[in-house]
């Protein structure tokens, strides 16, 4: 038995309670073998789901081969279809988003994590994670009779002025469109990037940050040489988390992208996503390879879901584990940043 | 976070150098930054919770519970179908959900050794970021397809599969932090595994395990993309789980998207009911996290 008085913690492997030896009765076994096979049952749902999902797009697959990502025309009727303008879509306001969300993300986990008051910490904090808990179909409706307009009628406008001779910013002030899109899947995955980012933050050992107090680093040299270094995988992961949000996000992007299934290098043109065609066709789907044609979108959608995850969770747990036990590598802090205060001589002989 | 001062005192006889002058307005630069991303990021939070409060609280009415929806162009009717549509999704998927995730939980947490549940650790998280309307897609292929209609059942299973991997991460993390004193001396009397794991473990963690669970409600209920083709949608109150049936979320959208005003402030209203629901349960599950387990 081991009389341990701490839980081991959670991403830690192996059993947090006592293992009894020995011959185990009949209740025992019944019960280990129940919760061993739910165990196993989730284990198989993403496997099961793989194998559903490939084997609903091999009739598409069959039909159009690889060139279906990069084909173009979608087309119910002749029963062509190609997913490329659905992946534009995706990339682009995905991408969108992210240029958004990173710096204020970052920004807002900064400063739960290092700078703000203590007292405001924690309501801040549930504010936040408020913002993940609207649904996405009232993000969407609230787009649609709110950024839609301000989009349509202020920005766009302006954009349109004062940059309409680069590409990406020509064509008519709709609203709807790409951007508007961009920006909501923006507001949406803050939050992600923002919680993920604050427990990378918090991994990082006090230290660290008293150490480079000590030498008489400003808030944001002790931030930026003595927090961040260490964080910085850990808030790609988060990042990149984010970013599979971005990717599957439905019903607010379907709501005010414009649902216009050609590419356009203007980001103020409407255009479509992976996810909303679906969203949209799937239910009114009339023919077998129309459905497999979206189902194979919906393959698509799952495997870059799964690795996004698996690189995302791997980058964020190494983090943790630097944190707890070994020592991250000594922060670098240029010479510049030292005060002449602090260049006195060991030996103390001469005057600073 | 640490209470550690983060401006050292300067000694009063050394003037700021110019680099350090430097260093300090940068300093305040970025700060200034942060502070304001903090404050950018309440401004469309804010603005939702106002607009749609605005405009959802003018079609409240107790028709709005209990009518079915009014034909286009007639005044009246409601989202009471929508509504109890939803909660009998969430009822299936806790009915097949929790069960599930729970077990699989106390299965990470109690049973499972090594690097066999760790990978199922690492899957269950995997399952978590898959984009719910893929969920959709794998529920129409594997219960609406054979069962050649679209379902309240389909739904169900699709919102189930959505919470699992939530609550088998709370429960494990829950049942974990229970001390093994506990778990040692509920042996030490003879009580089998099996017993000190239902009887004693879990009922420590039950509270928490319930803020998880409310919270897993709290998301599976605004979700609207998996069930668009797997419970479709209705027009009456719900009478069958092997039909389709209406939802919340999936009635907002469906009247919001459409061209007549009515119908949009029947969105507007049930927007507002879905968000204080989703907020009731937040919160809810919040205040009980950091009062009931404090205690433990």
């Amino acid at each position: 038995m081991k009389p341990t008085e701490k839980p081991s913690p959670p991403e830690a492997p192996g059993p947090a309670t006592t293992r009894v030896t020995g011959r185990k009765n009949l209740g025992d076994r019944v019960f280990s073998g129940l919760a061993t096979l739910f165990g196993f049952l989730v284990l198989l749902l993403p496997a099961v789901m793989l194998v559903e999902l490939a084997s609903s797009s091999k009739l598409s697959f069959n039909a159009f081969g690889v060139g279906f990502l990069s084909g173009t025309t979608w087309d119910p009727v002749r029963e062509q279809f190609g997913a490329w303008p659905f992946i534009y879509g995706t990339v682009v306001s995905s991408l969108i988003a992210l240029v958004i969300a990173v710096p204020i993300s970052l920004g807002v986990a900064i400063f739960l994590s290092e700078l703000a008051p203590h007292r405001i910490r924690r309501p801040l904090g549930f504010l936040v994670e408020l913002l993940a808990a609207i649904p996405s179909v009232v993000y969407g409706f609230w787009g649609m009779f709110v950024l839609v307009p301000l989009l349509r009628e202020t920005v766009e406008p302006w954009l349109i002025e004062r940059f309409g001779f680069i590409p990406l910013f020509r064509g008519e002030p709709l609203g709807f469109g790409m951007l508007a899109a961009g920006l909501i899947l923006a507001i949406m995955i803050v939050p992600t990037i923002a919680s993920i980012s604050r427990e990378v933050l918090r991994a990082v050992p006090d230290t660290q940050r008293e150490a480079a107090v000590g030498l008489g680093a400003t808030p944001w040299d002790t931030i930026r040489f003595a927090v961040l270094p260490s964080a910085r995988s850990g808030i790609v992961g988060a990042i990149i988390l984010g970013l599979n949000r971005a990717l599957g996000e439905t019903m607010a992007v379907t709501m005010v992208i414009g649902n216009r299934p050609k590419v356009s290098a203007s980001i103020l043109d409407p255009g479509y996503t992976m996810a909303s065609v679906i969203a949209n066709e799937f239910a009114e789907a009339d023919s077998d390879i129309y459905l497999s044609s979206l189902a194979e979108i919906g393959l698509l959608l799952f495997g870059v879901a799964v690795v996004l995850n698996l690189i995302a969770r791997w980058l964020v747990g190494s983090v943790k584990k630097q944190g707890r036990g070994r020592p991250a590598a000594a922060p670098k802090i240029p010479a510049s940043a030292a005060p002449p205060a602090s260049r006195a001589r060991p030996s103390g002989q001469e005057a600073a | 976070m640490s209470d550690i001062p983060i401006r050292a005192p300067r000694p009063t006889l050394l003037e700021p150098g110019p680099g350090e002058r430097r260093r300090n307005l940068r300093s305040w630069m970025w700060t200034g930054f942060c502070l304001f991303s903090a404050i950018v990021v309440l401004v469309p939070l804010l603005s939702i919770l106002v607009y749609v409060t605005r405009r959802g609280v003018a079609g409240l009415s107790p028709a709005f519970f209990t009518h079915l929806p009014a034909p286009v162009g007639e005044l009246g009717g409601g989202m009471g179908h929508a509504i109890t549509g939803t909660l009998t999704l969430i009822a299936l998927a806790c009915l097949i959900g929790l069960p599930v995730g729970i077990m699989a939980g106390i299965y990470l947490s109690e049973i499972g050794r090594g690097r066999v549940a760790a990978t199922v650790r690492f899957v269950a998280d995997v399952l978590g970021g898959v984009p719910s309307i893929t969920i959709g897609v794998f529920v129409y292929a594997l219960v609406v397809v054979p069962m050649r209609r679209f379902s309240a059942l389909a739904g169900g299973i699709a919102l189930a599969i959505i919470m699992i991997p939530t609550v088998t991460r709370t429960t494990e993390e829950l049942l974990r932090l229970v001390p093994n004193h506990l778990r040692e001396a509920s042996l030490a009397l003879g009580v089998p595994r099996w017993r000190t794991s239902i009887k004693v473990v879990l009922r420590t963690s039950a509270p928490g395990i319930a803020t998880g669970v409310m919270l897993a409600i709290a998301r599976i209920s605004g979700e609207t993309a998996p069930l668009l083709f797997t419970a479709l949608g209705n027009q009456h109150w719900p009478d069958r789980l092997d039909g389709p049936i209406a939802s919340l979320p999936v009635q907002i959208f469906t009247y919001a998207s459409s061209p007549y005003e009515d119908w949009q402030q029947q969105a507007w209203t049930g927007a507002f009911v879905l968000v204080v629901i989703i907020l009731i349960l937040n919160l809810t599950a919040r205040f009980a996290a950091s009062r009931g387990l404090g205690a433990k």
